[in-house]
């Protein structure tokens, strides 16, 4: 028995939620915000599915140009690798002190995992102005256009993430971590590490299968 | 009223419960995923495996480590809260295996038909 149910008071309305079996009433707000981003997330990937079958499907052809193995520098992929996943973690610590109302903490991590993405980015787009300085643009070949296409598809979702993280980082600063704003920061991590499983997927399929 | 506290969640998301997710969640999920990460990138440099066998072994590296991710960084678990992320999940990775597969299937399929027409 708990105290609730002993007190008769009217006002004793247990605020019990549910915890997902359907009993108690609705999910909490919480629960609800990510199940929906989660479905979002979900779409892009579907996207991302289709650049990536397009990649499969005209990695071969070359048109005479240059093939995979000739462009990519895997050391700078593994570097870019290791700046997304670092920043991939920093956004979770980050993420894990708001919730425990650490401010200070989350924006420490806040800049830690915007210089990791911002690092990611500027490797990928100074890497893209090389190619295309060498003629091996996205008009060189079929494989190339579907490299540029999947790989720019995905830079440009870092991008978005780091305007997004900017926003967020200004929402704390001025309203500090009150609900609303903690659930947009749980929604943006969900992207950002969503955004780090793709990149999984990228650099197994396109770099080192393409360098084999 | 006790019925609804036996199934006591413990998938963090919940505001009024104390999250599940700790620190030490994340720097595993990291040591985990840089282990695949290396892994993938000596696999891919070297002929530790079988050289035919190279793909496979980047395809099992490359799931491993979105599995770690999905359950350290993403937080999937067998909660009840996660009951529904975990379905949806399912159906999202039908939907892309489809795609995918079904996509290089139809074109090597296009291709290998394709009739290759002598130069007059």
């Amino acid at each position: 028995m708990t105290i609730a149910t002993m007190d008769r008071a009217p006002t004793a309305v247990t605020t019990e939620l549910a915890h997902g079996r359907g009993g108690g009433g609705p999910a909490s707000k919480r629960v609800v915000v990510a199940y929906g981003f989660w479905i979002f997330i979900l779409s892009d990937m579907v996207m991302f599915s289709a650049l990536f079958a397009a990649y499969a499907v005209l990695s071969g052809s070359t048109a005479g140009g240059p093939t995979g193995a000739e462009l990519f520098d895997l050391r700078n992929v593994f570097i870019e690798t290791m700046c997304l996943l670092l920043s991939s973690y920093t956004c979770g610590i980050g993420v894990l002190s708001a919730e425990r109302r650490y401010p200070a903490r989350f924006l420490i991590f806040a800049a830690f995992t915007f210089v990791l993405g911002a690092a990611f980015l500027f490797i990928e787009v100074t890497e893209f102005a090389r190619m295309v300085e060498m003629d091996t643009g996205p008009s060189r070949s079929g494989f190339l256009s579907a490299f540029f296409t999947l790989v720019g598809m995905h830079g440009l979702h870092v991008a978005s993430g780091l305007i997004v993280l900017v926003y967020l980082v200004a929402q704390v600063i001025a309203n500090g971590l009150r609900a609303p704003v903690l659930r947009r920061l749980l929604c943006w991590s969900l992207f950002w590490h969503a955004l780090d499983i793709v990149w999984v997927g990228v650099f197994t399929l396109v770099y080192l299968m393409g360098a084999l | 009223m006790d019925g609804d506290h036996l199934f006591e969640d413990r998938t963090p998301g919940v505001e009024e419960h104390e999250p599940t997710a700790s620190y030490l969640t994340y720097t595993v999920g990291l040591g985990f995923a840089i282990l695949a990460t290396i892994a993938s990138f000596i696999v891919a440099q070297t002929n530790l495996l079988w050289p035919p066998g190279i793909p496979v072994g980047l395809i099992v590296l490359a799931l491993a480590q979105i599995g770690v991710h999905l359950v350290f960084f993403l937080h999937l678990g067998s909660g009840p809260d996660s009951t529904n992320n975990i379905l949806a999940l399912a159906f999202g990775v039908l939907i892309v295996f489809l795609v995918i597969t079904g996509s290089i299937w139809i074109i090597a399929n296009l291709n290998s038909n394709m009739m290759l027409m002598p130069a007059q």
